[in-house]
């Protein structure tokens, strides 16, 4: 009777202990402690797991090396093809991209006919700007029609065979074109250059220019239509003493990248020359 | 009868000047392939048909480009006759032959269209055209004419081949 007492008053006391720990743990009171051990059996347990799969997969891989490489030679040549497959259709995606952009300025220009025409060459001289495109005579092209691209002007066609023209860029520093300065309400001279750049010139002194400014083609002279963009104004020029204004221009088109251009071939240039006074001797 | 090659050879270099060496600009210049091709068949030995690859090469460059036919005519003879003075002077260093002729005939070439375009009234400042266009395309055209050099050596001896002697 009296081991009988003394067994259940040992496991009460068991019992109690146990839960007072239990109590104190769920308490927070253990944290630190718990933290420390948890936190070693965790990193023990990685330390092993990380070494058995290791070796798990040096068991299970395949033991031919041979057959390992001719694989390996396989997807190399499979990602080659497929890299000259991605090649090709970005190219395709950039040439419809530069179509779908055209047709949508063609189609928002509905008063112009066009012809579309590949870029196939430059002039070989330096000091010339001109490009040759792929459509002649035989398409319809015709002396001193205007080339465009949807971001604006680029020049107009110089000379023409069978198969093929010559276009003279506005960039030319032979080119001028006759232009209208949008939000200034003037009208001025577009003048290329030898580097390539653009200006403008014969700009009235008493018109307020700013940068930013939209210059568009004004129709003067007849060697364009009216209204195709041409750039913005970047910076100008103002000398009290000079007669005009002049101002640097950024243009609407990236000359270095013409691709695909469009002819506007309802449109016939005026020649003016023999309209010029000339001074008399 | 293998000089017939001309033909070929000048085309696809006008063709390739027009479509590919025309892009790769430094500033505002790029290399003549045709000019320096001439140099490099004018100073090769036993060559006797440079003139007439000069004239066949001024005509197709003519058809291409906006500037007269007289600027390239002149500047092309100019380059295969200085390449022919050289020739024979400075043999035993044909490279710095290239080079000389590479580079004055450039110079030559380049100073011929500055006058041309000036008399036509083009605006056309002489030192932007110095610096922009003309050094740097002399420096395109040194570089080039080291590969183009040995690329016409081997066609001159395809074209004139040595004959041992019995």
């Amino acid at each position: 009777m009296k081991d009988l007492f003394s067994r259940s008053l040992q496991t009460t006391i068991i019992f109690l202990i146990v839960g007072g720990i239990l109590a104190l743990a769920f308490g927070g009171f253990f944290n630190p402690f718990s933290s420390r051990f948890t936190g070693g059996l965790v990193s023990v347990q990685y330390w092993f797991a990380v070494r058995y799969q290791a070796i798990q997969q040096f068991l299970s891989a395949p033991r031919d090396i041979i057959s390992l490489r001719t694989r390996n030679a396989e997807l190399e040549s499979q990602i080659s093809q497929l890299q000259t497959q991605v090649i090709d259709l970005q190219q395709r995606v950039s040439q419809t991209e530069i179509l779908a952009a055209l047709v949508d300025f063609s189609r928002a220009n509905p008063e112009s006919s066009y012809k579309a025409a590949s870029v196939i060459g430059r002039d070989p001289s330096p000091f010339l700007h001109y490009i040759i495109i792929n459509r002649g005579s035989n398409d319809g092209i015709l002396r001193g029609m205007p080339v465009v691209t949807n971001q604006g002007l680029v020049g107009r066609i110089d000379a023409v065979i069978a198969d093929a023209a010559r276009v003279q860029l506005v960039t030319d520093p032979a080119s001028t074109v006759n232009v209208h300065l949008k939000n200034a309400n003037t009208d001025a001279v577009l003048l290329g250059s030898v580097t390539g750049d653009i200006s403008l010139d014969m700009i009235s002194q008493d018109a307020t220019v700013q940068g930013g400014d939209l210059i568009l083609t004004s129709g003067l002279g007849g060697g364009y239509p009216p209204d195709l963009i041409v750039g913005q104004v970047i910076n100008v020029r103002k000398l009290d003493y000079q007669l005009f204004q002049q101002a640097t221009v950024q243009s609407a088109v990236d000359f270095t990248r013409l691709d695909i251009v469009l002819v506007i071939t309802n449109f016939r240039a005026v020649d003016i020359t023999p309209l010029i006074p000339t001074p008399a001797p | 009868m293998r000089n017939i090659v001309a033909i070929p050879l000048l085309a696809l270099a006008v063709i390739l000047q027009s479509t590919i060496v025309s892009q790769f600009s430094l500033l505002a210049g790029y290399a003549d392939l045709i000019l320096v091709i001439l140099a490099a068949w004018a100073l090769q030995k036993g060559v006797t048909t440079a003139i007439q690859w000069a004239f066949l090469a001024s005509i197709m460059v003519s058809v291409l480009s906006h500037m007269s036919w007289m600027v390239p005519l002149v500047g092309y003879m100019g380059v295969v006759l200085l390449a022919a003075l050289l020739q024979n002077r400075v043999w035993q260093a044909p490279l710095l032959a290239m080079f000389t002729v590479t580079f004055l005939g450039t110079l030559f070439m380049h100073l011929l269209s500055f006058l041309y375009l000036s008399f036509l009234g083009d605006p056309l400042p002489f030192a932007t055209s110095l610096g922009l266009i003309t050094l740097p395309s002399l420096l395109l055209n040194l570089l080039l004419s080291i590969p183009m050099y040995g690329l016409m050596r081997d066609l001159a001896g395809w074209v004139f081949p040595v004959r041992e002697e019995a």
